[in-house]
């Protein structure tokens, strides 16, 4: 635990910290562009040269660990002269591109120009290295040479992280260029990920180049809801729209990335499909309901078939893309309160993709929550009383049934069952045997918690509100349940999680302000 | 120094073949030494012969040898820098096309010393003549038993790879050659980690260069003292100096250490063309810090060539006679070193490339006046602040150039070309100067 200390000020860090690291830490940055901490120390950007006391040389801190008695200065006039060097280095053949590249906003050149150099050119324009621009190097990702300072992290990522090598650098000197090696296309599921570490404009996500200003972008940490892995992530949205997801650091669940899918997810909350408002079937064509409207028919139906068969005559599917709080409700409704059968669904294709670091074959965000929270009669065992005209009516909590029934058993449910709701955010095949449908808001819409496949109880949070009259499934589900005689609607999701958190031990111990934006391991859970 | 020891060739025809290098004493040392001599003795011996490094940086051999670590179980290797590209050098392609047995008694006798089982000689490829003989050499000495499984009957065994680089300057960087070695892009390495530690595939490696190598079997043979017998103390031994130029008899010179650059220049090889004055003397290769041709009476050893201002280097003396346009000297030099800049470190990529482009204005039009400055700033901002020193070599040149004819190149701003070429004044110049 070496004592060093940096402009002044002392700090103690663990064996091995370097001195971007410790100076961090004391809330001092020194200034990088190749450095990352989730890759292999490259060196060569140069711009965090810092002096070291009895060093005759300026040294990198991205390589430099911390040493007991070291004596670090960051603010020098000799280290100020050596980063405006390499600025002005860095800028004499960088594109003035800015009013046009998308990196404007979250460029490592713009901010650390204004702080440190903010000197004319003394670079003659005729004398400029041109590269190629806007090229097309993989389905996720654009490359701007140009633009490139060569910090090679994306080279790095993919040499060390996706192990797939796409990329390198090519020539020589100030021609120098980042490309990909001949015959192959940035293509691994990984790839969106060399924009978000891009510390300029030269590699971007097609899918938000020129959409946004990211000035104007706010952001909700949440997790992303693709598979059981949970990984953390920042929502970036504007006005009740979702303009992109990047990966939140958690070195417990994700380290610093995401996969291609997880990040392009967002575009399915917000394409056609959407439950905007509550409807019921009329003959073949969808009837708009009002809320209070649609829930006392629900209501009523749960009660009738109750009331004439017993509670057998209802049943439940719940599936883990329901948040805890989801779950945890709608099985003391159906379960605890009205003492129908629940079935509990985590369905995922066979050929689901899936690897050894982050995709998870299992494409729910809430597989374990859901073996926790609800009781499981079996998905078969209720489908086959379904179909026998046992069950009369039957609910369906964000439970997509085409994939573990098809299509035929589908439509036969149709004709077995006498009234089927569904609580979901689109129109889907599986929504077409429903009766009444309730559009809830999806996990970047409602408050409420996942837990992801190493057992880590994660919150995600209301990002945007849900769209048109949708609401979020821990409100519609808390009225169902007021409304058949349980208790009051709780004024938040929070608050269902401490009622879930009192009645569950392995939740004993935690809260929303304890879960945090990294979440908490749920006692007795394997550390990933 | 009548003996040589490094250009026997020249002196004994054939030498690069193998019966005619033993005929010739060839490969005596290497028998002597791994019949009686312990590893450890002969890094001391070295260490003792006060031998330094022939590659440019003059570090002691024998003491880098020692920096390998006595516990890591894994392999050691000795690299055979032979990947000669500084402008102005050419002395250890001599020892490869001519007597390539005695490098590789050399890389034996190392690689022995330091227990070494796989040495790799990386050749940079454009020597495509000299690989050739080497591969036959190596070839003749596995047939004779030189190298291989139990050499002269000791349980040492030695194998010895002709590695052929793709042809960048950077590849003769230590830790450059180690990556290329492994397959990558040369970038050269961050220190630490020291190759001595981690080196080529991350195990103790010691990297050489040819006429380092070429050195120890005379000193095996011969001893120490007779070593530190030739030139200063400091730096002894023989020395190939290499002269290119305006002079009359350009070529590879072997002297002691210690050799006056002005005997170098006028006596060994030739003096000056054409009777001409002399300007300027590159002492140690492109990259290091010019002379005036008042400045030459310096001792040509590492202390005596830093003293005076320079380096040694690779003892590549570069003549410059009295029409030589400094400007148009140091463009040719500046547009090397952009040109092999792997790019890797920013000051390096960037500035190499500014400065070629601010001497091209000068020499040949458009040079603004305040050019001169900028380019003593670029290259300022260049030095010291990069992984490897080749930024260094790209600017100590200009630096020492600026300083010495600095009014050369003001006289190309203001004529606006090059006056040596017969460029006229600038129109822009002329009128202000009416």
């Amino acid at each position: 635990m070496p004592t060093l200390e940096i402009d002044g000020q002392r700090i103690t860090v663990e064996d091995g910290v370097n001195l971007i690291e410790a100076a961090e830490r004391l809330g001092i940055e020194i200034p990088h562009y190749c450095y990352h901490p989730g890759l292999t120390v490259a060196g060569n950007c140069r711009m965090c040269l810092v002096e070291i006391e009895k060093m005759p040389k300026l040294q990198i801190a991205c390589n430099t660990r911390a040493t007991e008695g070291m004596v670090i200065r960051t603010q020098s006039d000799r280290v100020k002269e050596v980063r405006a060097a390499v600025l002005e280095f860095l800028l004499i053949n960088h594109p003035i591109d800015c009013p046009i590249c998308d990196q404007a906003g979250e460029c490592k050149l713009q901010d650390y120009y204004m702080d440190y150099d903010r000197q004319e050119s003394r670079f003659a324009l005729e004398d400029k290295v041109h590269k190629e621009k806007a090229l097309d190097i993989g389905p996720l990702i654009m490359l701007d040479q140009e633009r490139c300072i060569l910090c090679t992290r994306c080279v790095r990522f993919l040499d060390e992280v996706t192990k797939t090598s796409e990329l390198g650098v090519f020539e020589r000197g100030n021609h120098c260029a980042i490309d990909l090696f001949p015959g192959r296309r940035l293509d691994n599921h990984y790839s969106g990920n060399v924009a978000d570490i891009c510390p300029v404009g030269a590699l971007t996500n097609k899918d938000f180049r020129f959409r946004a200003r990211v000035w104007y972008l706010e952001r909700t940490p949440s997790v992303c809801a693709t598979c059981a892995t949970g990984c953390n992530i920042d929502i970036h949205h504007r006005r009740g729209e979702m303009y992109r997801f990047r990966p939140r650091h958690n070195p417990d669940v994700n380290q610093y990335w995401m996969c291609d899918e997880g990040r392009l997810s967002y575009q399915r909350y917000q394409g056609e499909g959407r439950l905007l408002q509550p409807v019921s079937r009329e003959g073949d064509r969808w009837a708009v309901r009002g809320w209070d409207d649609a829930r006392v028919e629900v209501v009523e139906r749960i009660r009738a078939a109750i009331a004439a068969h017993g509670p057998n005559a209802v049943a439940a599917v719940i599936s883990a893309q329901a948040t805890n709080e989801e779950v945890f409700l709608a099985d003391r409704l159906f379960r605890g309160h009205l003492q129908a059968r629940v079935a509990a669904l985590s369905w995922s294709p066979a050929d689901a993709l899936h690897d050894d670091f982050l995709i998870d074959a299992d494409k729910n965000p809430n597989s374990a929550g859901l073996r926790l929270l609800a009781s499981d009669a079996g998905l078969d065992a209720v489908i086959a009383a379904a179909r026998s005209g046992a069950i009369r009516v039957l609910a369906l909590l964000r439970s997509d049934l085409l994939g573990p029934c098809g299509e035929s058993l589908l439509d036969a449910l149709a004709d077995s069952v006498e009234f089927v709701v569904a609580l979901d955010t689109h129109f889907s095949r599986t929504a077409e045997i429903a009766d009444v449908l309730l559009p809830i808001g999806s996990f970047a819409e409602t408050d409420g918690t996942f837990i992801n496949r190493s057992r880590r109880v994660q919150r995600v949070r209301e990002a945007i509100p849900p769209p048109g009259q949708a609401r979020p499934g821990w409100q519609v589900l808390s009225e169902l349940r007021r409304d058949l005689g349980g208790p009051a609607v709780p004024a938040d999701a929070s608050a269902v999680f401490t009622e879930l958190a009192a009645s569950h031990a392995s939740f004993r111990h935690l809260s929303y302000a304890r879960l945090g934006d990294a979440g908490l391991a749920l006692e007795g859970a394997p550390s990933r | 120094m009548s003996e040589k020891i490094l250009l026997r060739h020249e002196d004994v025809p054939d030498l690069r073949r193998l019966e005619v290098y033993e005929r010739d004493g060839g490969y005596q040392a290497a028998r002597q030494a791994l019949g009686g001599m312990e590893p450890a003795a002969l890094v001391e011996l070295v260490k003792a012969s006060g031998l330094r490094g022939r590659g440019g940086a003059g570090f002691p051999t024998g003491v880098k040898w020692g920096f390998l670590p006595k516990d890591n179980p894994k392999p050691r290797y000795l690299c055979v820098n032979a990947d000669e590209s500084e402008p102005g050098t050419f002395k250890d392609r001599q020892i490869i096309e001519r007597n390539p047995h005695l490098l590789i008694e050399g890389t034996l006798l190392s690689a022995y010393a330091i227990q070494s089982h796989t040495a790799y000689i990386y050749i940079r490829g454009e020597f495509a003549f000299g690989a050739k003989v080497l591969e036959e050499a190596l070839a003749e000495a596995y047939a004779k038993g030189h190298l291989g499984r139990r050499i002269y009957g000791t349980d040492y065994d030695l194998d010895i790879y002709v590695h052929r680089g793709a042809g960048a300057y950077i590849c003769g960087e230590e830790t450059g050659l180690i990556e290329s070695l492994e397959g990558k892009r040369a970038y050269p390495r961050i220190k630490p980690p020291f190759p001595a530690t981690h080196g080529l595939f991350a195990s103790p490696t010691i990297v050489n260069n040819v006429e380092t190598l070429a050195c120890v079997p005379a000193i095996v043979s011969r001893g120490a003292d007779w070593f530190k017998g030739i030139g200063p103390e400091k730096s002894p031994g023989p020395k190939l100096y290499c002269v290119s130029g305006h002079v009359n008899k350009p070529g590879v010179y072997e002297l002691p250490m210690g050799t006056s650059l002005r005997e170098i220049v006028y006596t060994h090889a030739g003096g000056i063309r054409d009777g001409k004055a002399l300007k300027a003397v590159i002492p140690g290769g492109s990259s290091v810090p010019v002379f005036t041709a008042g400045e030459i009476d310096v001792a040509m050893d590492f202390e005596s060539v830093a003293k005076a201002g320079s380096l040694l280097g690779s003892c590549g003396i570069i003549v410059m006679d009295e029409d030589t346009c400094m400007v148009r000297a140091l463009q040719v030099i500046a547009r090397f070193y952009r040109h092999e800049s792997c790019g890797q470190c920013t000051p390096c990529r960037e500035g190499t490339g500014w400065l070629e482009d601010l001497l091209m204005r000068l020499e040949h039009g458009g040079a603004r006046p305040q050019d001169v400055d900028l380019l003593r700033r670029v290259a300022d901002n260049m030095i010291g602040n990069t992984v490897c020193v080749l930024a260094d070599a790209a600017a100590m040149p200009v630096q020492s150039f600026l300083s010495k004819f600095r009014p050369e190149f003001e006289r190309h701003v203001e004529t606006g070309g090059c006056p040596a070429r017969g460029d006229r004044l600038h129109p822009a110049a002329a009128a202000a100067q009416a």
